[in-house]
């Protein structure tokens, strides 16, 4: 039997975009396979560390616990989507300049983690940022590095703002 | 993941007739849950049935004589801004925000939870404590369930093959009436309760004699306990340390848990009492709020 595929339109980082799937295929293997944009990272894939955390929305999510067939008509962000052109979003600075990663797999998810923080709470205290980001984890950092890089970006945003 | 069908009704009569050509389904509304277990084959079916397309179960509303009825898809993250359910059903926000980071609660649902019926869920005791019902529908129509009664082991519960939990229920709530969900973990996020307790007080327009209560526990038991004996002991009872101690006793007394890799027997049985006594603490003082 043939792959039954459908064809998805959905607004990904600014742009409309076709594509097309198999049900059964998560939001996280379409971004990477289909599509091409390997920034969203497969950590666990299920559920538990964030590596795959994309904004559909305007509310951050693990891609590999959604379909790319529930894609259709949305709006979805990558960490692809986050710079602008050659200027960075002040977080991607910030956690340059606050060494907050290593190996870097779990940083596209904290970013874009991060992004949706910064976006509906411009000033969020220390606390209510480890809570945010209790759904992402890392193995390298131990997180000091990543909670002042966010605090340094919100700082930044207010600056800016 | 096998391969599968989608199909994304968008009304309750496309969905009943979704589950009538004989195919094995499941539903999809957050799909925390659903989408793992199908890619990790503890469950096939043969579709999928995306549920979030039909109105009520993405909507939610209060009703006249103030209740809030929740369509089961409408997930965690969308009421926390909701001024007006933070300042009356608090205890709804305490139980959401701990399901998983916030990955999960921007997709996860009350619907979902309560249909995959595990014994540890957290928005259970919660919504017991609150008197919840479930109104589910099918081909023949809609029927309301007390959530107490709505499970029957581990994973089980009294819903049919073509049947669908369309909302959940909360009534209106006593006027001197509080409410407080309470979980223990090791650790302060994102792991499944060791123990879990939903406690409501209602107290007389004095707030020194108690008119009702309800206790529910979780992670004790085969399914999520409603403990009546406790609520009812308070009842007519002042408020005290001694009388939540009784209660507490109780609450302990009901829980059968097992050990396993989170705890043992005698931790869970501890907790039990120990989450009791704090969540009506916790309950009182939510009474005596505006």
């Amino acid at each position: 039997m043939p792959t039954r595929r459908t064809h998805i339109q959905t607004n990904l980082n600014g742009e409309e975009v076709d594509f097309l799937c198999e049900p059964r295929q998560s939001l996280l293997e379409v971004l990477r396979e289909e599509l091409g944009l390997t920034g969203t990272k497969e950590g666990c894939n299920n559920g538990n560390c964030g590596a795959c955390s994309v904004i559909m929305n305007g509310r951050v999510v693990n891609s590999c616990c959604v379909l790319g067939v529930e894609a259709e008509g949305a709006e979805v962000t990558t960490i692809e989507g986050v710079a602008e052109g050659e200027a960075l979003h002040p977080l991607q600075q910030c956690f340059l300049e606050e060494a907050a990663l290593q190996c870097g797999v779990c940083t596209p998810g904290f970013i874009i983690a991060s992004k949706a923080l910064l976006d509906s709470e411009p000033s969020p205290d220390e606390g209510r940022i480890r809570h945010w980001l209790a759904g992402n984890l890392c193995r390298c950092t131990g997180y000091d590095k990543i909670v002042r890089a966010v605090l340094k970006a919100s700082d930044m945003e207010e600056v800016s703002a | 993941m096998k391969e599968i069908d989608y199909l994304a009704p968008s009304s309750l009569g496309e969905a009943y007739a979704a589950l009538q050509t004989g195919k094995t389904s499941a539903f999809l509304a957050g799909g925390t849950d659903i989408i793992v277990q199908l890619r990790e084959g503890r469950k096939q079916v043969d579709q999928l049935i995306d549920v979030k397309h039909i109105p009520e179960l993405v909507s939610y509303k209060w009703t006249d004589d103030g209740g809030l009825e929740i369509g089961a898809a409408v997930p965690f993250a969308e009421i926390y801004g909701d001024a007006e359910i933070v300042h009356r059903l608090p205890c709804l926000i305490d139980c959401a925000t701990l399901v998983g980071g916030i990955q999960i609660q921007s997709r996860a649902c009350f619907g979902g939870n309560i249909g995959n019926s595990g014994p540890a869920a957290d928005t259970i005791p919660a919504l017991i404590a609150l008197g919840a019902t479930l109104t589910v529908g099918s081909a023949d129509g809609l029927r309301d369930i007390r959530l107490e009664e709505f499970f029957t082991g581990p994973g089980q519960n009294v819903l049919g093959s073509g049947e669908l939990i369309v909302k959940v229920n909360i009534p209106p709530q006593p006027a001197n009436s509080g409410s407080f969900f309470h979980r223990f973990i090791p650790r302060n996020e994102m792991d499944i309760a060791v123990v879990n307790v939903g406690a409501r007080l209602d107290l007389d327009s004095n707030g020194e004699r108690i008119e009702g209560a309800r206790i529910s526990v979780g992670a004790v038991a085969p399914t999520p306990l409603y403990v009546a004996a406790a609520g009812d002991a308070l009842v007519g009872e002042a408020p005290t340390d001694e009388a939540f101690a009784r209660a507490a006793d109780i609450a302990a007394d009901a829980a059968t848990p097992i050990t396993d890799m989170r705890g043992s027997i005698a931790q869970r049985v501890h907790l039990t009492r120990v989450l009791t006594n704090r969540a009506l603490n916790e309950a009182l003082a939510r009474s005596r709020e505006d």
